[in-house]
């Protein structure tokens, strides 16, 4: 048991990635920005952060050379969470992208919300938490987090889904395998609540 | 509007030489206090994003900038847009480098629009936001654009100019009206309304802002989705919570303020 857990923030040249660094780090974290395979194996835990364009993300990650560090991680069984498109990288394919191949780790596909609503949807929203879950502990039924996306999982077992939010339709925003949590929210911009989920994460690490 | 949208409470933070002030039609500067010690004051409250708009704007300012950002990133975990002076996607991506959520380009878009597309392109439509300040020309019954901080009017369309900028990979629209900035007499709703029917991105209101009634007229009448004010909330006068208690109060979905 460490008391500042090691955590590495999956560093492959997209998005704000000192956001989640930082974020990690006022919950209690030894936070790294990361690319090189000691440092992430040797993490107590790992973040895949991601922001923009489904392939254009899998793209920069194969080029950093990461896809197997992720596997590692997931298979090694450290706590792991993906972020936003850091979510949606873990599934099987996307509707953004029908020729860009996912990691494969949540079985599913990423879907677009509906166009009834305008999209992105890009606002704060509230979680309907549909299975307990460590990682939504303190936090109360229906937290406040903070989204940017304009598509959403969908898993092949729905027992995966852990939250849902309503814009449009219910969208499967939280996902739960094993000790994959991967969620659409920016937990590293949501207050509060954000902060309390990314501090349960460290909580995670620590044991 | 669509029951699912959550209002979005958005104090704009001026900024020049690393502190917040505020003036009434850009003349009579007022200090406000400290960019990080504000923020943080603003989260803590509940306000749901920031923008900071850098009013001095000088290449030879713009490190001090980048150092604000990054210290309000050290202690702010809710979404912040910075912008003025920035002219490039190297600009952009110095202010998302430094912790920014998305940037807000404005005389640099008018003047080369291409700067849109490219932030888009490299960081994501969800970071280009393009702001805009108009103002009613009698002559052609239109909103005009107005760049430099409203000292340069051009003729440009200002709903027109809304819909190609999004277009071009603009995300979002922050909409100022010159005629009510500082006036404390509420935002044009009726700009704010040609705007948001014109271009399906969410549109931030501002200018004008004296009630808090004022911030739930721009969301029922206006359209947006996200209400600016600055003065309101600096000097005390109001509290974000009791800015969405009015707004809850008036039908308008918001995310409830800290107690």
């Amino acid at each position: 048991m460490t008391t500042t857990p090691k955590v590495a923030v999956l560093d492959y040249g997209i998005g704000n990635l000192r956001s989640a660094q930082k974020a990690l780090q006022k919950v209690g974290a030894d936070a790294i920005l990361t690319r090189e395979h000691g440092e992430i194996e040797a993490a107590d835990a790992v973040v895949l952060p991601g922001v923009g364009a489904f392939g254009a993300c899998m793209d920069a990650l194969r080029q950093a050379d990461l896809e197997s560090a992720v596997h590692g991680a997931v298979n090694a069984g450290v706590p792991f969470l993906g972020i936003c498109v850091g979510m949606q990288m873990l599934f099987d394919a996307s509707e953004e992208d029908a020729s860009a191949e996912g990691l494969g780790i949540i079985p599913g596909t990423v879907q677009w919300i509906p166009d009834t609503v305008q999209r992105p949807q890009m606002q704060w929203n509230q979680l309907h938490i549909l299975h307990d879950d460590a990682m939504f502990a303190g936090l109360g039924r229906a937290p406040w987090m903070y989204f940017v996306h304009s598509f959403h999982g969908v898993p092949t077992h729905s027992a995966d889904t852990v939250a849902t939010v309503h814009y449009g339709q219910t969208l499967n925003v939280a996902f739960r395998r094993n000790n994959v949590f991967a969620t659409q929210c920016h937990p590293e911009k949501s207050a509060h609540d954000g902060l309390a989920l990314l501090a349960n994460f460290v909580q995670w690490a620590r044991v | 509007m669509n029951a699912d949208v959550v209002a979005r409470v958005i104090p704009c933070l001026d900024v020049t030489d690393g502190r917040v002030v505020k003036g009434v039609n850009f003349v009579g500067l007022r200090d406000a206090g400290d960019p990080v010690e504000l923020a943080a004051r603003y989260d803590a409250q509940g306000a749901d994003e920031l923008v900071f708009l850098d009013i001095t704007a000088s290449s030879d300012k713009r490190n001090t900038m980048i150092d604000v950002v990054s210290r309000v990133a050290e202690e702010v975990f809710i979404p912040f847009t910075v912008g003025g002076g920035i002219r490039s996607v190297d600009h952009a991506r110095a202010m998302l480098r430094a912790g920014a959520d998305k940037v807000s380009v404005n005389t640099a878009a008018v003047e080369n629009p291409q700067v849109i597309a490219d932030i888009a392109a490299e960081f994501g439509t969800q970071c280009a936001v393009c702001a805009i300040d108009a103002k009613w020309d009698k002559d052609t019954s239109s909103w005009v654009v107005y760049l430099h901080g409203g000292r340069t009017r051009t003729d440009l369309n200002a709903v027109a100019w809304a819909e190609r900028a999004v277009s071009l990979g603009a995300g979002e629209i922050l909409l100022t009206s010159m005629d009510r900035d500082g006036t404390r007499d509420g935002f044009d709703v009726e700009l704010t309304r040609a705007v948001t029917s014109a271009v399906n991105v969410p549109v931030i209101a501002s200018g004008g802002v004296g009630t808090l009634d004022h911030l739930a007229d721009g969301v029922l009448q206006g359209g947006a989705t996200g209400v600016l004010a600055a003065s309101i909330f600096h000097f005390g006068e109001h509290t974000i919570s009791e800015a969405k208690e009015v707004m809850s109060r008036r039908g308008i979905r918001v995310r409830p303020a800290v107690s």
